[in-house]
């Protein structure tokens, strides 16, 4: 479980990016944070696995105040994968770039090696073991660099704008596997601007804006209130402005991904025959 | 990341913001062959302090501080190797040994200190352009003075990639000396394979909007050589022929000497 209590976080040179945040993130919850550009979605996470620490208030990782622990102890709880994968992508093979947290984490060599082989199963890698991560493709890359982090099995994983550069075929693997994680009782915490990949995950959702957290709540309330979507500077997903243009029609308001608009129309047509 | 912050330009409007370039480098060079004209720590000293009066008129005292700070890890570095091995050697008192490893760590101070008043009160553009009319070809000036407006981005890139390195359990001040230093290859290789990149998409950019079209570029400003620059070249030219001057003919007493006098 994560506790933010009352945090505020002001970067060196002066900007305030987090004023009085206090949120509860339970265990096996799959959680958006959605906002604009600068609304302090990774500086909010970051804290998470103390890369940054709150100015003031206080974070608790399964009741461990994030102040007291190194980023290493808390990695071991949170694994965070970052935006660019070419940020972190250093070694000769894949296999070697997979390895090396578990190396730094100290598990034994015959562990690290089924539990590399276990991550690069989980995400398509097996063939590219002995590859080079810089030759690969960069949807390629940014599995390296996910798997690189699962195959220590964090309890918490962190995803900062997991749908970024990645095709329609990708970001439906992605969906199906974040389904696999939340089901092995993991908590999920995805920062994105994809309304359309949020709506079809149908998670809980953080809306920030300016440093502060606007809204928490299911998908559904809050992708669908149309004030705390300008609040938040996002659009609803597309699904949802169709059938807020067709309410004239007595169409529902609430839904939000194909499934619940082909419920819907299904039932309208019923109704109309 | 403290030596890069106290060499980047802030722009400013002082007396030693508006002079060329070019007599400003000029300067940079005497300072450098002056200072290893010497091995003495009287005339060592006195370079260091002549340069003061110029960082207090440019205003940058707080980041020409920390430059000095950057430099000070290096400097003990080789103010313990020179005490090390010309003590060892066993010729010399220890007064003298002491000077001497002194006076080669203030060298060093010396040197980042004219280079850091020189970086921080010129520009990057008014440095191409000072390169571009002494006739170095304008590859070469874009090149450098790209080089050089990349180094903040370079450093936010290193934090970034510190931060992802870190989550995944490394730890940078784990272990001895080597293993120290071992830690930084997850940071280096991901650093410079971006700049690679980063750099063959800049050209890519850079050609698609016609870089080198115009065989003949002209420039809307122009460096001039004022007075002040003149006055500027004239006493590092003097202080130069100064310094050989002693060099040459004077026998430059210890620091120690002088002053039990």
């Amino acid at each position: 479980m994560i506790e933010v209590k009352g945090v505020s976080f002001t970067y060196p040179n002066g900007v305030e990016a987090l004023r009085e945040v206090s949120l509860t993130i339970h265990d096996g919850e799959f959680v958006a944070i959605m906002g604009q550009n600068g609304a302090g979605k990774t500086t909010l996470v970051k804290q998470f696995n103390g890369l940054l620490k709150p100015t003031r208030g206080e974070i608790f990782v399964d009741g461990v105040n994030t102040r007291k622990v190194s980023v290493a102890t808390l990695a071991r709880k949170v694994g965070f994968v970052f935006q660019n994968p070419d940020h972190q992508l250093f070694c000769e093979t894949v296999e070697d770039e997979v390895a090396f947290a578990l190396r730094n984490f100290g598990f034994e060599e015959s562990t690290i090696k089924k539990r590399v082989a276990w991550a690069l199963n989980l995400l398509d890698l097996t063939e590219y073991r002995e590859t080079s991560p810089f030759m690969l493709s960069g949807g390629e890359r940014k599995r390296v660099a996910l798997a690189s982090v699962l195959a220590w099995n964090p309890k918490v994983v962190v995803l900062d704008e997991p749908t970024i550069g990645q095709d329609h075929k990708q970001k439906e693997k992605l969906r199906q596997f974040i389904v696999q994680l939340i089901a092995q009782r993991k908590t999920v915490i995805i920062v994105t601007h994809d309304v359309e990949f949020v709506a079809e995950c149908n998670s809980h959702v953080v809306l920030m804006a300016q440093g502060k957290i606007v809204a928490k709540g299911s998908a559904k309330q809050m992708l669908t209130n149309s004030a705390l979507v300008t609040q938040a500077s996002i659009v609803s997903p597309q699904i949802t402005q169709i059938f807020l243009e067709l309410a004239d029609l007595g169409m529902p308001i609430d839904l939000i991904n194909i499934h619940e608009a082909r419920e819907a129309l299904l039932n309208f047509l019923e109704v109309d025959s | 990341m403290s030596v890069f912050d106290g060499l980047r330009f802030r722009r400013g409007s002082s007396p030693i913001h508006q002079l060329d370039p070019r007599a400003k480098f000029f300067y940079v060079i005497v300072m450098f062959v002056v200072a290893v004209l010497f091995n003495e720590l009287l005339p060592l000293v006195v370079l260091f302090l002549i340069q003061i009066p110029f960082v207090f008129v440019a205003r940058v005292q707080r980041e020409w501080i920390r430059s000095l700070r950057g430099a000070a890890f290096l400097a003990i570095i080789i103010f313990g190797f020179n005490f090390l091995f010309t003590y060892l050697s066993g010729q010399y008192e220890l007064s003298y040994v002491l000077e001497r490893s002194f006076a080669m760590s203030l060298r060093f101070i010396v040197l980042v200190e004219s280079f850091s008043v020189f970086f921080l009160t010129t520009s990057p553009d008014h440095l191409g352009l000072a390169l571009e009319q002494s006739h170095v070809p304008y590859e070469f000036c874009f090149a450098f003075t790209t080089a050089v407006r990349f180094v903040p981005v370079l450093a936010e890139e290193a934090q970034t990639i510190m931060d992802a390195q870190k989550t995944r359990g490394l730890e940078l001040e784990r272990g001895n000396f080597i293993k120290r230093i071992r830690n930084y290859i997850p940071i280096l290789i991901p650093l410079i394979v971006n700049a690679i990149r980063r750099s063959l998409e800049l050209a890519e950019a850079m050609e698609s909007r016609a870089w080198g079209a115009t065989e003949k570029r002209t420039n809307l400003y122009v460096l001039k050589l004022k007075k002040s620059d003149y006055v500027l070249a004239l006493l590092s030219i003097l202080l130069l022929v100064l310094a050989v001057y002693i060099r040459l003919f004077l026998p430059v007493p210890q620091l120690g000497v002088v002053l039990r006098i």
